[in-house]
Protein backbone atom coordinates (compact mmCIF):
# COMPACT_ATOMS: atom_id res chain seq x y z
CA UNK A 1 0.00 0.00 0.00
CA UNK A 2 3.00 2.29 -0.68
CA UNK A 3 1.07 4.55 -3.05
CA UNK A 4 -0.55 5.47 0.39
CA UNK A 5 2.17 7.85 1.01
CA UNK A 6 1.98 9.84 -1.90
CA UNK A 7 -1.72 11.01 -1.46
CA UNK A 8 -2.32 14.76 -0.66
CA UNK A 9 -3.79 15.58 2.65
CA UNK A 10 -6.92 16.33 1.30
CA UNK A 11 -7.33 13.07 -1.13
CA UNK A 12 -6.27 10.67 1.83
CA UNK A 13 -8.71 12.73 4.30
CA UNK A 14 -11.63 12.18 1.37
CA UNK A 15 -10.09 8.28 1.64
CA UNK A 16 -10.64 7.98 5.28
CA UNK A 17 -13.77 9.57 5.24
CA UNK A 18 -14.90 6.77 2.29
CA UNK A 19 -13.42 3.83 4.56
CA UNK A 20 -11.28 3.13 1.69
CA UNK A 21 -8.05 3.11 4.05
CA UNK A 22 -7.80 3.02 7.91
CA UNK A 23 -5.57 5.60 9.49
CA UNK A 24 -4.17 2.79 10.78
CA UNK A 25 -3.27 1.46 7.42
CA UNK A 26 -2.53 5.17 6.07
CA UNK A 27 -0.22 5.34 9.50
CA UNK A 28 1.99 1.67 8.56
CA UNK A 29 2.07 2.72 5.19
CA UNK A 30 4.30 6.16 6.48
CA UNK A 31 6.24 3.92 8.77
CA UNK A 32 6.96 1.25 6.35
CA UNK A 33 8.73 4.46 4.01
CA UNK A 34 10.26 5.92 6.87
CA UNK A 35 12.04 2.66 7.16
CA UNK A 36 13.16 2.76 3.51
CA UNK A 37 14.91 6.63 3.67
CA UNK A 38 16.79 6.22 7.04
CA UNK A 39 19.81 7.31 4.77
CA UNK A 40 17.96 11.63 4.22
CA UNK A 41 18.65 11.59 8.08
CA UNK A 42 14.98 13.45 8.07
CA UNK A 43 13.83 12.22 11.35
CA UNK A 44 15.87 12.70 15.04
CA UNK A 45 13.26 10.91 16.86
CA UNK A 46 11.01 8.23 15.04
CA UNK A 47 7.87 7.47 17.12
CA UNK A 48 6.23 4.79 15.83
CA UNK A 49 4.08 3.64 19.11
CA UNK A 50 2.70 6.91 19.40
CA UNK A 51 1.67 6.79 15.96
CA UNK A 52 -0.21 3.66 16.00
CA UNK A 53 -1.47 4.59 19.07
CA UNK A 54 -3.14 8.08 17.14
CA UNK A 55 -4.02 5.90 14.53
CA UNK A 56 -6.00 3.39 16.29
CA UNK A 57 -7.73 6.25 18.06
CA UNK A 58 -8.62 8.00 14.86
CA UNK A 59 -10.14 4.79 13.42
CA UNK A 60 -12.41 5.14 16.88
CA UNK A 61 -12.99 8.53 16.23
CA UNK A 62 -14.45 8.18 12.65
CA UNK A 63 -16.26 5.23 13.16
CA UNK A 64 -18.18 7.43 16.25
CA UNK A 65 -18.53 10.27 13.46
CA UNK A 66 -16.74 12.59 15.44
CA UNK A 67 -13.39 13.00 13.20
CA UNK A 68 -11.60 16.25 13.66
CA UNK A 69 -9.97 18.48 10.44
CA UNK A 70 -6.88 16.60 9.91
CA UNK A 71 -8.11 13.00 11.97
CA UNK A 72 -5.88 10.09 11.27
CA UNK A 73 -3.15 12.10 8.77
CA UNK A 74 0.33 11.66 9.91
CA UNK A 75 2.47 14.16 9.76
CA UNK A 76 5.53 14.80 11.11
CA UNK A 77 7.17 17.51 13.68
CA UNK A 78 9.87 19.52 13.72
CA UNK A 79 12.04 19.29 16.73
CA UNK A 80 11.77 22.38 17.81
CA UNK A 81 8.10 21.99 18.95
CA UNK A 82 7.77 20.82 22.45
CA UNK A 83 6.59 17.20 22.72
CA UNK A 84 5.19 15.88 26.17
CA UNK A 85 7.11 12.60 26.73
CA UNK A 86 9.04 13.09 23.47
CA UNK A 87 12.69 14.39 23.09
CA UNK A 88 12.99 17.67 21.68
CA UNK A 89 16.27 18.71 20.68
CA UNK A 90 16.25 21.63 18.67
CA UNK A 91 19.23 19.97 16.83
CA UNK A 92 21.30 21.06 19.90
CA UNK A 93 23.50 18.94 21.93
CA UNK A 94 22.82 21.29 24.63
CA UNK A 95 19.11 20.10 25.26
CA UNK A 96 20.40 16.28 25.76
CA UNK A 97 17.81 13.86 26.91
CA UNK A 98 15.15 16.66 27.12
CA UNK A 99 11.68 15.38 27.64
CA UNK A 100 9.13 18.23 27.81
CA UNK A 101 6.58 17.78 30.72
CA UNK A 102 4.05 19.75 28.24
CA UNK A 103 2.64 20.04 24.84
CA UNK A 104 3.43 23.12 22.31
CA UNK A 105 0.19 24.82 21.31
CA UNK A 106 0.38 24.31 17.67
CA UNK A 107 1.57 20.31 18.33
CA UNK A 108 -1.45 20.65 20.60
CA UNK A 109 -4.17 22.07 18.27
CA UNK A 110 -2.47 19.52 15.70
CA UNK A 111 -3.62 16.64 17.93
CA UNK A 112 -6.82 18.00 19.02
CA UNK A 113 -7.62 17.98 15.39
CA UNK A 114 -6.73 14.35 15.41
CA UNK A 115 -3.16 14.32 13.52
CA UNK A 116 -0.87 11.07 14.05
CA UNK A 117 2.93 11.82 14.74
CA UNK A 118 5.24 10.07 12.98
CA UNK A 119 8.43 11.63 14.61
CA UNK A 120 10.48 14.93 15.38
CA UNK A 121 12.49 16.00 12.48
CA UNK A 122 15.79 17.43 11.88
CA UNK A 123 16.76 20.78 11.63
CA UNK A 124 19.53 23.18 12.04
CA UNK A 125 20.71 23.57 15.23
CA UNK A 126 18.11 25.94 16.91
CA UNK A 127 16.96 26.64 13.66
CA UNK A 128 20.13 28.44 12.53
CA UNK A 129 20.82 28.12 9.44
CA UNK A 130 20.18 27.58 5.58
CA UNK A 131 21.28 23.60 4.77
CA UNK A 132 20.43 21.78 7.89
CA UNK A 133 24.10 21.25 8.21
CA UNK A 134 24.61 22.78 11.62
CA UNK A 135 22.27 20.58 13.57
CA UNK A 136 24.05 17.96 16.33
CA UNK A 137 22.25 15.33 14.97
CA UNK A 138 23.93 15.40 11.61
CA UNK A 139 22.77 16.74 8.21
CA UNK A 140 19.77 15.71 6.40
CA UNK A 141 19.93 15.06 2.96
CA UNK A 142 17.44 16.58 -0.18
CA UNK A 143 15.76 13.41 -1.80
CA UNK A 144 15.86 15.53 -4.95
CA UNK A 145 19.96 15.02 -6.73
CA UNK A 146 21.02 17.11 -9.69
CA UNK A 147 20.43 14.67 -13.24
CA UNK A 148 22.69 12.37 -13.81
CA UNK A 149 24.81 13.51 -10.91
CA UNK A 150 24.33 12.05 -7.30
CA UNK A 151 26.09 13.88 -5.04
CA UNK A 152 24.16 14.60 -2.07
CA UNK A 153 22.35 17.60 -1.70
CA UNK A 154 20.95 19.75 1.31
CA UNK A 155 17.26 20.19 1.98
CA UNK A 156 17.79 24.22 2.58
CA UNK A 157 17.08 25.17 6.26
CA UNK A 158 16.03 25.39 8.91
CA UNK A 159 13.41 23.43 8.24
CA UNK A 160 15.20 20.83 6.29
CA UNK A 161 13.90 17.55 7.89
CA UNK A 162 10.35 18.38 7.59
CA UNK A 163 10.47 19.89 3.95
CA UNK A 164 12.43 16.37 3.07
CA UNK A 165 10.20 14.16 4.55
CA UNK A 166 7.32 15.60 2.97
CA UNK A 167 8.99 15.01 -0.62
CA UNK A 168 10.27 12.22 0.29
CA UNK A 169 6.79 10.72 1.16
CA UNK A 170 7.65 10.07 4.42
CA UNK A 171 5.62 12.43 6.06
CA UNK A 172 1.99 13.49 4.59
CA UNK A 173 3.07 16.80 5.76
CA UNK A 174 5.05 18.56 8.86
CA UNK A 175 5.23 21.73 11.01
CA UNK A 176 8.11 24.28 10.16
CA UNK A 177 9.23 27.37 11.55
CA UNK A 178 10.14 30.71 9.82
CA UNK A 179 12.45 32.95 11.61
CA UNK A 180 14.13 34.40 8.16
CA UNK A 181 13.34 31.71 5.39
CA UNK A 182 13.02 28.92 7.42
CA UNK A 183 10.03 27.31 6.28
CA UNK A 184 10.03 28.90 2.80
CA UNK A 185 13.37 28.21 1.60
CA UNK A 186 13.56 24.41 2.23
CA UNK A 187 10.20 24.17 0.46
CA UNK A 188 11.93 25.52 -2.32
CA UNK A 189 14.67 23.58 -2.21
CA UNK A 190 12.60 20.31 -2.13
CA UNK A 191 9.84 20.96 -4.12
CA UNK A 192 7.52 21.43 -1.71
CA UNK A 193 4.57 24.13 -0.68
CA UNK A 194 5.65 25.95 2.50
CA UNK A 195 3.68 28.81 3.88
CA UNK A 196 4.67 31.44 6.61
CA UNK A 197 2.08 33.13 7.98
CA UNK A 198 1.55 36.77 9.28
CA UNK A 199 2.98 36.48 12.63
CA UNK A 200 0.87 36.25 15.47
CA UNK A 201 -1.46 33.82 13.51
CA UNK A 202 -0.06 30.98 15.52
CA UNK A 203 0.90 30.58 19.17
CA UNK A 204 4.77 30.37 20.02
CA UNK A 205 3.93 28.78 23.08
CA UNK A 206 5.86 25.73 23.14
CA UNK A 207 8.25 26.29 20.33
CA UNK A 208 12.16 26.62 21.21
CA UNK A 209 12.72 29.97 20.92
CA UNK A 210 14.85 31.86 18.76
CA UNK A 211 14.12 35.60 17.90
CA UNK A 212 10.89 35.82 19.28
CA UNK A 213 9.87 39.07 17.03
CA UNK A 214 10.29 37.58 14.04
CA UNK A 215 9.83 33.72 14.78
CA UNK A 216 6.67 32.00 13.50
CA UNK A 217 5.54 28.52 12.65
CA UNK A 218 4.16 26.86 9.39
CA UNK A 219 3.07 24.04 7.69
CA UNK A 220 5.14 22.65 4.62
CA UNK A 221 2.91 20.21 2.52
CA UNK A 222 2.68 18.60 -0.61
CA UNK A 223 -0.18 21.01 -1.76
CA UNK A 224 -1.27 24.41 -1.85
CA UNK A 225 -5.26 22.93 0.08
CA UNK A 226 -2.86 20.61 2.19
CA UNK A 227 -1.15 24.17 3.27
CA UNK A 228 -4.49 25.75 3.99
CA UNK A 229 -5.94 22.36 6.32
CA UNK A 230 -2.68 22.46 7.87
CA UNK A 231 -2.53 25.97 8.67
CA UNK A 232 -6.12 26.39 9.92
CA UNK A 233 -5.67 23.48 12.68
CA UNK A 234 -2.44 24.98 13.59
CA UNK A 235 -3.64 28.54 13.86
CA UNK A 236 -5.85 30.15 16.63
CA UNK A 237 -5.08 32.91 19.79
CA UNK A 238 -3.73 31.47 22.71
CA UNK A 239 -3.81 33.71 25.95
CA UNK A 240 -0.12 31.98 27.30
CA UNK A 241 1.38 33.85 23.88
CA UNK A 242 0.76 37.74 24.57
CA UNK A 243 1.67 38.43 20.73
CA UNK A 244 -0.69 35.48 19.26
CA UNK A 245 -3.78 37.51 18.00
CA UNK A 246 -7.19 37.52 19.00
CA UNK A 247 -9.03 36.66 15.90
CA UNK A 248 -10.85 33.78 14.34
CA UNK A 249 -8.92 31.97 12.11
CA UNK A 250 -10.52 31.48 8.60
CA UNK A 251 -11.76 28.44 6.96
CA UNK A 252 -8.40 28.56 4.59
CA UNK A 253 -9.65 25.82 2.33
CA UNK A 254 -12.23 27.82 1.31
CA UNK A 255 -10.19 30.74 0.32
CA UNK A 256 -9.04 28.64 -2.51
CA UNK A 257 -11.67 29.37 -5.26
CA UNK A 258 -9.24 29.45 -8.15
CA UNK A 259 -10.12 32.88 -9.35
CA UNK A 260 -7.80 35.89 -9.08
CA UNK A 261 -9.30 38.31 -11.90
CA UNK A 262 -8.70 41.92 -11.37
CA UNK A 263 -6.17 41.19 -8.07
CA UNK A 264 -3.06 43.29 -8.55
CA UNK A 265 0.24 41.20 -8.37
CA UNK A 266 3.39 43.25 -7.10
CA UNK A 267 6.88 42.65 -8.85
CA UNK A 268 9.52 44.42 -7.10
CA UNK A 269 12.11 45.59 -9.33
CA UNK A 270 14.96 45.42 -6.40
CA UNK A 271 14.64 41.31 -6.00
CA UNK A 272 16.32 41.33 -9.14
CA UNK A 273 19.83 40.51 -7.83
CA UNK A 274 23.44 40.45 -8.85
CA UNK A 275 24.47 37.06 -9.38
CA UNK A 276 20.71 35.71 -9.56
CA UNK A 277 20.27 32.84 -11.88
CA UNK A 278 19.09 34.08 -15.41
CA UNK A 279 16.64 30.29 -14.95
CA UNK A 280 15.27 31.94 -11.63
CA UNK A 281 14.60 35.23 -14.00
CA UNK A 282 13.07 33.68 -16.40
CA UNK A 283 10.85 31.54 -14.17
CA UNK A 284 9.78 34.46 -12.39
CA UNK A 285 8.70 36.27 -15.82
CA UNK A 286 6.68 33.07 -16.26
CA UNK A 287 5.01 33.02 -12.61
CA UNK A 288 4.06 36.32 -13.62
CA UNK A 289 2.75 35.60 -16.98
CA UNK A 290 0.48 32.74 -15.31
CA UNK A 291 -1.33 35.29 -13.04
CA UNK A 292 -1.87 37.81 -16.05
CA UNK A 293 -3.13 35.02 -18.53
CA UNK A 294 -5.04 34.11 -15.34
CA UNK A 295 -7.04 37.68 -15.08
CA UNK A 296 -4.73 39.49 -12.44
CA UNK A 297 -3.00 42.57 -13.18
CA UNK A 298 0.63 42.96 -13.09
CA UNK A 299 2.27 46.10 -11.43
CA UNK A 300 5.99 46.72 -10.86
CA UNK A 301 6.81 48.08 -7.63
CA UNK A 302 9.23 49.35 -5.93
CA UNK A 303 10.66 47.92 -2.30
CA UNK A 304 13.84 50.28 -1.83
CA UNK A 305 15.23 48.99 1.44
CA UNK A 306 15.20 45.19 0.33
CA UNK A 307 18.88 45.27 0.17
CA UNK A 308 19.24 46.22 4.14
CA UNK A 309 17.26 43.44 5.11
CA UNK A 310 19.64 40.89 5.74
CA UNK A 311 21.81 42.92 7.39
CA UNK A 312 19.41 44.09 9.61
CA UNK A 313 17.88 40.26 10.08
CA UNK A 314 21.26 39.54 11.15
CA UNK A 315 21.52 42.33 13.87
CA UNK A 316 18.07 41.73 15.25
CA UNK A 317 18.22 37.78 15.03
CA UNK A 318 21.32 37.07 16.89
CA UNK A 319 20.32 39.72 19.04
CA UNK A 320 17.08 38.43 20.35
CA UNK A 321 19.03 34.59 20.06
CA UNK A 322 21.63 35.82 22.43
CA UNK A 323 18.81 36.78 25.08
CA UNK A 324 16.61 33.76 24.67
CA UNK A 325 19.52 31.30 24.48
CA UNK A 326 20.72 32.61 27.82
CA UNK A 327 18.50 30.11 29.47
CA UNK A 328 20.81 27.15 28.41
CA UNK A 329 23.30 27.10 31.54
CA UNK A 330 23.38 23.44 32.60
CA UNK A 331 20.84 24.67 35.79
CA UNK A 332 17.31 23.18 34.93
CA UNK A 333 17.62 20.76 31.89
CA UNK A 334 19.66 19.46 29.12
CA UNK A 335 23.28 18.89 29.43
CA UNK A 336 25.69 20.03 32.28
CA UNK A 337 29.48 19.77 32.24
CA UNK A 338 30.55 20.02 35.56
CA UNK A 339 32.94 23.37 36.62
CA UNK A 340 34.39 24.63 39.94
CA UNK A 341 32.62 27.68 40.19
CA UNK A 342 28.96 28.36 39.18
CA UNK A 343 30.49 30.25 36.06
CA UNK A 344 32.89 27.49 35.21
CA UNK A 345 29.75 25.49 34.77
CA UNK A 346 28.01 27.81 32.46
CA UNK A 347 30.93 28.85 30.36
CA UNK A 348 31.70 24.83 30.02
CA UNK A 349 28.52 23.67 29.47
CA UNK A 350 27.64 26.05 26.82
CA UNK A 351 30.79 26.02 25.28
CA UNK A 352 30.17 22.21 24.61
CA UNK A 353 26.60 22.58 23.79
CA UNK A 354 26.40 24.90 21.52
CA UNK A 355 27.73 24.44 17.56
CA UNK A 356 29.69 26.71 15.92
CA UNK A 357 26.88 28.57 14.14
CA UNK A 358 25.02 28.98 17.28
CA UNK A 359 28.26 30.26 18.82
CA UNK A 360 28.73 33.23 16.24
CA UNK A 361 25.37 34.58 16.52
CA UNK A 362 25.69 34.47 20.31
CA UNK A 363 28.28 36.39 20.29
CA UNK A 364 26.77 38.88 17.23
CA UNK A 365 23.84 39.63 19.11
CA UNK A 366 26.10 40.04 22.81
CA UNK A 367 28.17 42.28 20.66
CA UNK A 368 25.65 44.52 19.26
CA UNK A 369 23.74 44.54 22.67
CA UNK A 370 26.50 45.34 24.50
CA UNK A 371 27.76 49.04 26.05
CA UNK A 372 28.45 51.46 23.50
CA UNK A 373 27.27 49.59 20.68
CA UNK A 374 23.80 49.54 21.07
CA UNK A 375 22.68 52.37 19.67
CA UNK A 376 25.34 51.85 16.28
CA UNK A 377 23.95 48.73 15.64
CA UNK A 378 20.95 47.80 17.39
CA UNK A 379 18.87 50.60 17.21
CA UNK A 380 19.99 52.05 13.69
CA UNK A 381 18.49 48.35 12.80
CA UNK A 382 15.47 48.61 14.66
CA UNK A 383 15.17 51.66 12.94
CA UNK A 384 16.13 50.28 9.51
CA UNK A 385 13.47 47.57 10.24
CA UNK A 386 10.59 50.27 10.64
CA UNK A 387 11.46 51.49 6.85
CA UNK A 388 11.25 47.98 5.38
CA UNK A 389 7.58 47.34 6.83
CA UNK A 390 6.83 50.88 5.22
CA UNK A 391 8.13 49.94 2.20
CA UNK A 392 5.61 47.05 2.24
CA UNK A 393 3.02 49.28 3.68
CA UNK A 394 3.16 51.68 0.95
CA UNK A 395 3.33 49.36 -1.93
CA UNK A 396 0.26 47.06 -0.71
CA UNK A 397 -1.77 50.56 -1.44
CA UNK A 398 -1.53 49.59 -5.38
CA UNK A 399 -1.09 45.80 -4.71
CA UNK A 400 -3.03 43.03 -3.33
CA UNK A 401 0.19 40.13 -3.41
CA UNK A 402 3.70 40.41 -4.38
CA UNK A 403 5.46 37.47 -6.33
CA UNK A 404 9.36 37.12 -5.64
CA UNK A 405 11.33 33.97 -6.76
CA UNK A 406 11.33 31.97 -3.19
CA UNK A 407 15.57 31.28 -3.32
CA UNK A 408 18.49 32.96 -5.07
CA UNK A 409 19.48 29.13 -6.66
CA UNK A 410 18.43 25.83 -6.41
CA UNK A 411 19.71 22.94 -3.75
CA UNK A 412 23.49 23.31 -3.68
CA UNK A 413 26.09 20.49 -2.19
CA UNK A 414 27.29 20.26 1.27
CA UNK A 415 30.60 21.98 0.53
CA UNK A 416 29.39 24.71 -1.41
CA UNK A 417 28.76 27.84 0.68
CA UNK A 418 31.22 26.53 3.26
CA UNK A 419 33.96 29.08 4.04
CA UNK A 420 32.26 32.29 4.02
CA UNK A 421 28.82 32.72 6.64
CA UNK A 422 27.51 36.00 4.95
CA UNK A 423 27.35 33.49 1.15
CA UNK A 424 24.91 30.64 3.52
CA UNK A 425 23.15 33.91 4.85
CA UNK A 426 22.42 35.21 1.25
CA UNK A 427 20.61 32.21 0.58
CA UNK A 428 17.45 33.98 2.52
CA UNK A 429 17.75 37.16 0.52
CA UNK A 430 13.99 36.93 -0.64
CA UNK A 431 12.15 35.46 1.93
CA UNK A 432 13.54 37.60 5.38
CA UNK A 433 12.30 40.90 4.37
CA UNK A 434 8.85 39.10 5.03
CA UNK A 435 9.55 38.10 8.73
CA UNK A 436 10.92 41.60 9.33
CA UNK A 437 7.87 43.26 8.37
CA UNK A 438 5.75 39.86 9.75
CA UNK A 439 3.78 39.46 6.61
CA UNK A 440 2.41 36.07 5.73
CA UNK A 441 4.53 34.46 2.57
CA UNK A 442 4.31 31.02 0.67
CA UNK A 443 6.55 29.33 -1.50
CA UNK A 444 5.48 27.48 -4.32
CA UNK A 445 6.84 24.46 -6.67
CA UNK A 446 7.12 26.60 -10.21
CA UNK A 447 9.33 23.99 -12.06
CA UNK A 448 12.71 22.40 -12.68
CA UNK A 449 16.11 24.05 -13.63
CA UNK A 450 18.04 22.55 -16.02
CA UNK A 451 20.05 19.66 -13.69
CA UNK A 452 16.39 18.83 -12.80
CA UNK A 453 16.18 20.42 -9.14
CA UNK A 454 13.31 22.03 -8.07
CA UNK A 455 12.75 25.89 -8.00
CA UNK A 456 9.74 27.94 -6.52
CA UNK A 457 8.05 31.40 -6.27
CA UNK A 458 7.59 33.38 -3.57
CA UNK A 459 4.39 35.07 -2.92
CA UNK A 460 3.65 38.00 -0.04
CA UNK A 461 0.53 38.96 1.03
CA UNK A 462 -1.19 41.38 3.41
CA UNK A 463 -1.27 41.30 7.32
CA UNK A 464 -3.90 38.41 8.34
CA UNK A 465 -4.61 38.35 4.87
CA UNK A 466 -3.39 34.71 4.23
CA UNK A 467 -6.73 33.94 2.34
CA UNK A 468 -6.17 36.35 -0.39
CA UNK A 469 -2.26 34.72 -0.82
CA UNK A 470 -3.29 31.08 -0.52
CA UNK A 471 -5.89 31.86 -3.16
CA UNK A 472 -3.27 33.28 -5.22
CA UNK A 473 -0.51 30.59 -4.49
CA UNK A 474 -3.60 27.80 -5.53
CA UNK A 475 -3.96 29.64 -8.70
CA UNK A 476 0.09 29.92 -9.43
CA UNK A 477 0.03 25.40 -8.40
CA UNK A 478 -2.46 24.75 -11.12
CA UNK A 479 -0.49 26.84 -13.67
CA UNK A 480 3.29 25.65 -13.08
CA UNK A 481 1.40 21.64 -12.53
CA UNK A 482 4.30 21.05 -10.86
CA UNK A 483 4.54 16.76 -10.70
CA UNK A 484 8.05 16.27 -11.04
CA UNK A 485 8.99 13.61 -8.17
CA UNK A 486 12.63 13.18 -6.56
CA UNK A 487 14.68 10.16 -7.64
CA UNK A 488 13.72 7.18 -5.69
CA UNK A 489 10.83 8.08 -4.34
CA UNK B 1 34.74 47.27 12.14
CA UNK B 2 37.26 44.86 12.81
CA UNK B 3 36.80 43.19 15.81
CA UNK B 4 40.71 41.82 17.57
CA UNK B 5 41.16 38.85 19.91
CA UNK B 6 40.56 40.94 22.71
CA UNK B 7 37.18 42.38 22.22
CA UNK B 8 35.88 38.21 21.00
CA UNK B 9 37.15 37.32 24.59
CA UNK B 10 35.10 40.24 26.50
CA UNK B 11 31.74 39.00 24.35
CA UNK B 12 32.56 35.63 24.84
CA UNK B 13 32.97 36.30 29.37
CA UNK B 14 29.49 38.26 28.50
CA UNK B 15 27.65 35.58 26.73
CA UNK B 16 29.38 32.78 29.18
CA UNK B 17 30.99 30.78 26.42
CA UNK B 18 34.67 29.29 27.08
CA UNK B 19 36.51 29.73 24.05
CA UNK B 20 39.77 28.83 24.35
CA UNK B 21 42.93 31.28 23.60
CA UNK B 22 44.05 29.67 20.13
CA UNK B 23 40.25 29.82 18.74
CA UNK B 24 40.20 33.96 19.36
CA UNK B 25 42.21 34.80 16.41
CA UNK B 26 39.97 33.11 14.13
CA UNK B 27 36.83 33.87 15.55
CA UNK B 28 37.93 37.57 15.75
CA UNK B 29 38.30 37.37 11.99
CA UNK B 30 35.27 35.67 11.22
CA UNK B 31 32.78 37.91 13.32
CA UNK B 32 34.81 41.10 11.99
CA UNK B 33 33.96 40.00 7.99
CA UNK B 34 30.29 39.69 9.23
CA UNK B 35 29.99 42.74 11.02
CA UNK B 36 32.12 44.79 8.18
CA UNK B 37 29.25 43.32 5.84
CA UNK B 38 26.41 44.91 8.45
CA UNK B 39 28.11 48.00 8.61
CA UNK B 40 25.87 49.07 4.84
CA UNK B 41 23.44 49.53 7.62
CA UNK B 42 25.35 53.07 8.23
CA UNK B 43 23.87 54.33 4.72
CA UNK B 44 20.92 54.45 5.57
CA UNK B 45 19.21 57.92 6.75
CA UNK B 46 17.11 56.98 9.95
CA UNK B 47 16.50 60.63 10.97
CA UNK B 48 12.80 60.63 12.50
CA UNK B 49 12.29 57.05 12.42
CA UNK B 50 11.08 54.84 15.89
CA UNK B 51 13.19 52.02 16.42
CA UNK B 52 10.22 49.17 15.95
CA UNK B 53 10.94 46.44 18.42
CA UNK B 54 8.18 44.07 16.48
CA UNK B 55 5.26 44.11 14.54
CA UNK B 56 2.63 44.13 16.16
CA UNK B 57 1.20 47.86 16.69
CA UNK B 58 -0.85 47.51 19.87
CA UNK B 59 -0.12 47.04 23.72
CA UNK B 60 0.35 43.82 25.36
CA UNK B 61 -2.73 42.04 26.38
CA UNK B 62 -3.35 41.66 30.24
CA UNK B 63 -4.67 38.80 32.38
CA UNK B 64 -6.15 38.72 35.67
CA UNK B 65 -3.42 39.07 38.23
CA UNK B 66 -4.24 35.86 39.44
CA UNK B 67 -2.37 32.23 40.26
CA UNK B 68 -3.08 30.14 37.15
CA UNK B 69 -0.75 27.45 36.55
CA UNK B 70 2.15 26.23 38.99
CA UNK B 71 1.81 23.69 42.01
CA UNK B 72 3.74 20.71 40.11
CA UNK B 73 7.73 20.50 41.58
CA UNK B 74 7.87 17.00 39.66
CA UNK B 75 7.28 18.35 36.44
CA UNK B 76 9.49 21.74 36.89
CA UNK B 77 12.59 19.66 38.00
CA UNK B 78 11.33 16.29 35.79
CA UNK B 79 14.48 17.22 33.36
CA UNK B 80 17.08 18.62 35.89
CA UNK B 81 20.57 17.62 35.67
CA UNK B 82 21.03 17.00 39.18
CA UNK B 83 17.81 17.68 41.31
CA UNK B 84 18.34 17.13 45.28
CA UNK B 85 15.55 16.97 47.89
CA UNK B 86 13.41 19.29 45.42
CA UNK B 87 15.34 22.35 44.31
CA UNK B 88 17.64 23.03 41.26
CA UNK B 89 21.51 22.30 42.27
CA UNK B 90 24.67 24.32 41.34
CA UNK B 91 28.44 24.58 42.02
CA UNK B 92 29.26 25.82 45.48
CA UNK B 93 28.71 29.62 45.27
CA UNK B 94 28.90 30.81 49.11
CA UNK B 95 32.30 29.40 50.23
Amino acid sequence: MSDLTHLTIAAALDGLAAKKFSARELGEAHLGAMAKHKKLNAYITETPETALQQADASDKRRAAGKAGALDGIPLGIKDLFCTEGVLTTAGSHILDGFKPTYESTVTRNLFNAGAVMLGKLNLDEFAMGSSNKTSYYGSVVNPWKRTGDNTDLVPGGSSGGSAAAVAARIAMGATGTDTGGSIRQPAALTGTVGIKPTYGRCSRWGIVAFASSLDQAGPIARSVEDCAIMLGAMAGHDPKDSTSVEMAVPDFRRALTGDIRGLRIGIPREYRVNGMSAEIDALWAQGAEWLKVQGAELKEISLPHTKYALPTYYIIAPAEASSNLARYDGVRFGLRVPGNSLDEMYELTRAAGFGKEVKRRILIGTYVLSAGYYDAYYLQAQRVRALILKDFTEAFKDVDVILTPSTPSAAFGFHENEDDPVQMYLNDVFTVTVNLAGLPGISVPAGLDAKGLPLGLQLIGRAFDEETLLRTAGVLERCADFTALPAGV
Amino acid sequence: MSLDSKTVARIATLARIRVPETDLPGLAQELSGIMTWIEQLNEVDTRGVQPMSGVLARDMPRRADVVNDGGDPQKVLANAPEPAHGFFTVPKVIE
